[in-house]
């Protein structure tokens, strides 16, 4: 890898905000490709940052400065790839808080890595209600919904939410996973979701793996 | 002494609790009933909301448990009406509801029932799809927990107002949002009280009993006036006592001293 693939990728995971946009801009100048740029300095670094906090090496400060620090890079990429009408997303995910659960710091992590892993995501908020949820697939299409819950109380909405997907003939048509404290793996499994993430960084990996199985 | 504490381990969130809770292992929740009541908790909480559909049954039998050794008066720890309302006929004390948001449902659901049982009540600083952020925010929603409160009969100094903290780790500004918020809730809001959690500000750092020890203690500073924490935890019991005495709530330190000689404070 070149040295300045590798400056910029230590600048990412090192949390230098003050200094990504300049390497970005050196590594243009250079002539570097946008798209390697992308691929092997920024998101590769925001993989290695997903893997220490699920290792448990860095805190989530951490962890959420580095995807800034990210951010700030692919700001100076982006206007290249417009000018090529390239959007270069790996794909399109819908994030949620269910019906009735107002929590949203957890699903707010699991964006900012999925945004720093390459996908596009549109985040509807908390307290999301079914009948707006089908109205935003049905307009947007998305490859993955993600549903967050952080209360007991509001899991069966889960349940509830995919039943619906499945009565609509949603389901078929894009990947769910779910997330969030009192959430498990067996009960993403009971409740029909196609996967469940225990932190930020597994989230970004299933996402990968879900959109790379997803119909279109 | 001028602070409330709830005394939280009592908890189903906890994974030892719920399966002690499952089990109906009395001995197992009635041993953390009498440490924390011996600790210095002036309520135990009780929760039992990880049992989806069995909240109720599963609580009721909690409260029994706990009554059968201890005086100590409880927090019910419930967001629904329908496990509050099942729970209070057997409760011995006048409790505290834990808790009431501007949600029309909890209100008029709860609020009754607070008047009806002589309680007191801790409101969140939270309306139905938001939970307060700004300090504006936490003031103006404090504002009308108290009128929705007086306007169910019940005084205002049986409302504990939480005027809820973020992590430090995802909302920088967030203690000193709240930190401002208690110093103008209870300045402006005469006859009140501000109560608070302390485990929300340390999500996702290091040390995270170090960063809720110091908020107590800056919280303690600005005013307030009821905590929920846990009073066997020495370190943090300390910095509450010491916290008392540097705001000059403590006069000439006597429970500080007091406390000292029990061999509390560390």
């Amino acid at each position: 890898m070149s040295e300045m693939l590798q400056q910029i990728k230590d600048a990412v995971i090192a949390r230098k905000r003050l200094e990504i946009q300049g390497l970005v801009q050196a590594a243009l100048d250079e002539g570097m490709d946008p798209d390697t740029i992308i691929d092997k300095g920024l998101i590769a670094a925001m993989d290695v940052v997903g893997k220490k906090f699920s290792d448990s090496e860095i805190f989530v400060p951490e962890m959420l400065v580095s995807a800034l620090t990210m951010k700030m890079g692919l700001d100076v990429v982006k206007p290249l790839l417009l000018k090529r009408g390239d959007s270069r997303s790996r794909g399109t995910i819908i994030m949620a808080t269910v019906k009735g659960d107002i929590h949203d710091i957890g699903k707010n992590i699991v964006i900012m890595m999925l945004e720093g892993a390459g996908f596009q995501v549109v985040d509807l908020g908390v307290d999301l209600t079914v009948e707006k949820l089908v109205e935003q697939i049905e307009t947007i299409g998305p490859h993955l919904l993600g549903l967050s819950a952080l209360l007991t109380t509001t899991m069966p909405e889960m349940r509830r939410t995919i039943d619906v997907l499945r009565e609509k003939g949603l389901k078929e048509k894009l990947k769910v996973m779910v997330g969030g404290a009192p959430v498990s793996a067996s009960f993403a499994e009971e409740i029909g979701a196609d996967g469940y993430g225990a932190d930020a960084a597994e989230a970004v990996e299933l996402a990968r793996r879900l959109i790379g199985q997803a119909p279109g | 002494m001028d602070m409330l504490i709830i005394a939280e381990r009592i908890n189903s969130s906890r994974k030892w609790m719920a399966r002690a809770m499952e089990a109906r292992d009395a001995a197992f929740v009635q041993h953390e009933a009498g440490k924390q009541a011996g600790a210095g908790a002036d309520y135990l909480d009780v929760n039992a909301g990880a049992f989806v559909g069995e909240e109720l049954d599963c609580l009721k039998w909690v409260v029994r448990a706990v009554q059968e050794v201890t005086d100590s008066p409880l927090c019910i720890d419930s967001p629904d009406p329908a496990v509050i309302k099942g729970v209070l006929p057997l409760v011995n004390k006048p409790p505290l509801i834990n808790s009431i948001t501007l949600d029309p449902a909890r209100l008029n659901g709860i609020l009754p029932l607070v008047a009806e049982h002589g309680a007191k009540v801790i409101g969140l600083c939270q309306s139905e799809d938001k939970m307060a952020e700004s300090i504006d925010d936490k003031l103006r929603l404090a504002g009308q927990l108290a009128e929705n409160v007086t306007k169910a009969g019940i005084p205002l100094s049986d409302l504990y107002i939480h005027p809820l903290v973020y992590p430090l780790a995802t909302h920088p500004p967030s203690a000193m949002v709240t930190l401002a918020a208690i110093d103008r809730i209870m300045h402006e809001l005469k006859g009140v009280h501000t109560i608070c959690g302390l485990t929300n500000v340390s999500y996702g750092l290091p040390e995270r009993k170090l960063i809720n020890r110091t908020f107590l203690v800056a919280a303690v500073a600005r005013g307030l006036d009821a905590v929920i924490l846990d009073p066997t935890d020495k370190a943090l019991f300390g910095a509450l006592k010491a916290g008392l005495a540097v705001a000059g709530k403590d006069e000439y330190c006597m429970d500080y001293i007091a406390a000292f000689r029990e061999g509390r404070l560390a």
